[in-house]
């Protein structure tokens, strides 16, 4: 295919595109030219498809077709972010968003909305989308939407996820043909060096220098690696890149190959995300016949393969080095730097490794220009982060915001608060490797720098709310099982030293704790974070030193008074029955496996705490709600 | 546990036969292969093992560290359901952990472990991405969101045979 053949492509589908993408009059008026009346996108995202958005289709189809209906398009897209309201539909022109269908809901939108002269049935709609006069609003004006930007999930949720076509005509392979036929790859690197690209994946490290790096690197082989080996328990941003929008990724992996004259490329991906990895599978082979990769890319005379690697559950696989150890098909155990990648990396030939987000930041960046990029954000972090929400938060989810942005705006006004009225207590960044935010910076910008000096880190941007009913030496246990479990052994201050740490906490929370056991634990922390082999191990102790500086309190209740605040840990837990609220039923008594409730009928009953296993029957039993945990 | 024997049919052979064939020779195929050879027994005999390393020229050593080092390749057969629960982060705070101990409790078996009768296996998971439908339990691929402990038993008696 030629650069012709390629804009001919996205001209022909753009405005099918642009009916998706423009206020509703201007969709409005577009919409007859594309042939389409109406189209209607659905979910098919990892939490959409969980929440069965398939059948949606199967029924939408089976309806349209009932209904003789051939002028509505049904597209199949990545995530549209709102993931704890899916299934989602969203209909164009005019923008109605429907959450939670099922079968019968799509039955009642097909005939009354999607028939000629069709209205929106309101009933099933978003209702933060219908005002108080009845009248409809976009969905991109409700909150959870309004303060976001996105350019890294640009096309996610916009465009069909399994057609090279639909990209193209979105944008996608535009700044490869611009890079290939325009610029040479030092102006490409001056470009993105510009822009201030710092890697998505959690460190930060400037994007433009790690190629500029490897360019100088000696070498006739050298490689272009993508990190998707998304790890992080709790973050999912990586995935939806790329069951939205894989040729992003492909793309700007092609141009990466550009400029360092690298002529192959591995995407690692983990092996539990089989949608991200079917539709890479199908972007790669669309690709290859349309003459995006393989040989002689667009008539440029530059040639670019990329190859599908899959993980197998390994969280370490996420550093780079072990990353590549495992693309060799060894196991995933990081090796001693330097040499970096950048000179020595997968088959020790030089190696540019960058996560999803990042590659997919560089096609808006070479459009639009490095300056627009640079415009956004703070000094020192240009551009949007992807964070996903998750945890005690109503609208769980995926979230695209500038960086510097506070995260009171992304817990209260796009996250829509905390359930059941609880009070905010900390939320988690940067997965096993970052710590916890207590309420007191609730309202510093997010970016690298500012993450870091309170005592956390971006990470790849999962964002875990928690309320008053976490207990925060719990959840630092939590973490240290997780880093413990996941810690490959090759190194012993993060072998040894996160057993040792998991013990500890295992002891606090078990109401073993001494005074003394707070001081070893820093200890043992410090030798961690100078001595290990990679920043698994560097890292493991940040979740425990964070919560023992934010959360001190809590530490002493639980080795001083024996005592779990939050009423999670559950060797420290006691049942107790209310005296004033006891009716005497017996009824807890009768099921106690212990024996150790006593008391006579009519008369309030009493635990004896020391016969009690602490197995909550009695309390999930009761029906006046008289037993409490304290 | 009991030691389940390891059962070979003369399909599963051919199969795997097949998937070596086309990765032989190739630079990080151990991986692949035992990617391909999981999916068809289901996990990974010794039996297997040292025919992939005879096969591709690896020591049995190699093949049996890699299979080892990385937690979805498992070295014991799974039931012929699945079952697993995710403890990933997201789940943890909304109370996966509970709902982790009701299965054990119906299933009579730990994590990690396989009924005698190869009819249940259960697996703890970290993060399958459905974030917002947590906690969530998937029992054979099949995604059930925002558990409870309660909801356990009916979920498991409709995957019984």
């Amino acid at each position: 295919m030629t650069r012709e053949e390629l804009a001919k492509i996205a001209a022909e589908g753009a405005d099918k595109i642009n009916v998706r993408r423009l206020v509703r009059e201007q969709a409005e008026k577009l919409a007859p030219q594309t042939g389409y009346r109406k189209q209607v996108l659905v979910c098919g995202g990892t939490g959409c498809t969980s929440s069965h958005s398939l059948k949606v289709i199967e029924q939408l189809e089976a309806s349209l077709k009932e209904l003789e209906i051939d002028d509505v398009l049904i597209v199949k897209t990545g995530c549209f972010g709102l993931c704890a309201l899916g299934p989602i539909m969203i209909v164009y022109p005019e923008g109605a968003f429907y959450p939670h269908m099922t079968p019968e809901h799509v039955k009642t939108v097909a005939e009354k909305h999607l028939v000629p002269g069709g209205e929106p049935v309101k009933d099933l709609l978003f209702q933060e989308t219908v005002k108080e006069d009845g009248t409809i609003m976009p969905f991109a004006e409700v909150p959870f939407y309004k303060h976001q930007m996105r350019i890294a999930l640009r096309n996610c949720g916009v465009i069909a996820a399994e057609d090279i076509r639909e990209a193209i005509a979105a944008g996608d392979y535009s700044a490869l043909a611009k890079v290939l036929f325009e610029m040479t790859p030092d102006e490409v690197i001056a470009e993105v060096k510009k822009a201030g690209l710092r890697g998505r994946g959690g460190a930060g490290f400037p994007t433009g220098v790690k190629w500029q790096s490897c360019k100088d690197a000696k070498g006739d082989v050298k490689y272009i690696c993508c990190n998707a080996d998304e790890g992080d328990p709790g973050a999912f941003m990586d995935r939806s890149v790329l069951e939205g929008d894989p040729n992003t990724v492909l793309e700007a992996m092609t141009i990466a190959g550009y400029v360092v004259n690298a002529h192959q490329g591995f995407i690692y991906v983990r092996a539990e995300y089989p949608i991200a990895v079917d539709r890479l599978n199908i972007a790669i082979a669309q690709a290859r016949e349309l003459g995006l990769l393989g040989k002689n890319i667009l008539g440029s005379g530059f040639d670019f393969d990329i190859e599908i690697r899959l993980g197998a559950g390994a969280f370490v696989c996420g550093e780079e080095t072990a990353l590549m150890e495992s693309i060799e098909g060894k196991r995933g155990e990081p090796r001693p730097r330097p040499p970096f990648s950048a000179q020595s990396g997968v088959y020790r030939k030089p190696t540019v490794l960058n996560n999803v987000e990042t590659w997919a930041s560089i096609n808006p960046i070479l459009t639009k220009g490095a300056d627009w990029f640079a415009s956004i954000g703070t000094a020192k972090s240009h551009g949007t982060k992807v964070f996903a929400l998750g945890g005690k938060i109503n609208n769980v989810g995926l979230v695209e915001v500038p960086m510097g942005t506070t995260l009171r705006t992304i817990i209260y006004d796009i996250g829509g608060g905390i359930p059941n009225g609880k009070k905010f207590k900390a939320a988690q960044t940067g997965g096993p490797s970052g710590g916890c935010i207590p309420a007191k910076y609730l309202d510093v910008g997010m970016d690298f720098d500012n993450l870091v000096a309170i005592g956390s880190m971006m990470g790849s941007g999962g964002l875990i709310v928690m309320d008053e009913d976490t207990c925060m030496v719990d959840i630092a246990k939590f973490y240290l099982e997780f880093t413990a479990d996941e810690s490959c052994g090759k190194c012993i201050p993060c072998r040894v030293g996160t057993k040792r740490l998991l013990e500890l906490l295992q002891k606090i929370c078990d109401g073993k704790g001494e005074p003394d056991d707070l001081v070893k634990v820093k200890e043992i922390a410090q030798h961690m974070k100078t001595s290990s082999l990679c920043a698994l191990g560097q890292s493991a102790p940040n979740p425990i030193l964070s919560t023992m500086e934010h959360f001190e309190d809590e530490y002493w209740a639980h080795i001083y008074e024996k005592r779990c605040p939050a009423g999670v840990c559950k060797a420290l837990l006691n049942y107790y029955i209310q005296p004033d609220k006891c009716r005497g039923c017996t009824l807890c008594a009768r099921n106690c496996p212990a024996k150790a409730i006593s008391g006579t009928v009519k008369e309030p009953h009493v635990i004896d705490t020391t016969k009690c296993i602490k197995c909550g029957l009695c309390m999930s039993n009761c029906r006046f709600g008289a037993i409490i945990k304290r | 546990m009991a030691q389940i024997l390891f059962e070979d049919t003369e399909e599963q052979h051919e199969k795997l036969m097949k998937c070596i064939g086309k990765h032989r020779g190739e630079r990080g195929a151990l991986m692949p292969v035992l990617h391909e050879a999981q999916d068809i027994y289901g996990y990974l005999p010794y039996e297997v093992q040292t025919l992939i390393a005879t096969e591709l020229g690896v020591s049995l050593a190699e093949v049996f560290g890699v299979a080892t080092f990385y937690s979805r390749f498992s070295l014991t057969p799974k039931g012929k359901h699945q079952v697993s629960v995710c403890l990933g982060t997201a789940c943890y705070v909304k109370g996966s952990d509970k709902v982790l101990d009701e299965v054990e409790k119906e299933l009579g078996i730990k994590c990690g472990e396989c009924k005698e009768d190869r009819s249940f296996s259960l697996d703890s998971c970290r993060c399958v991405g459905a974030c917002g439908l947590a906690p969530v339990m998937i029992v054979d691929g099949e995604v059930y969101g925002r558990m409870t402990a309660a909801q356990v038993k009916g979920i498991l008696d409709k995957h019984k045979d």
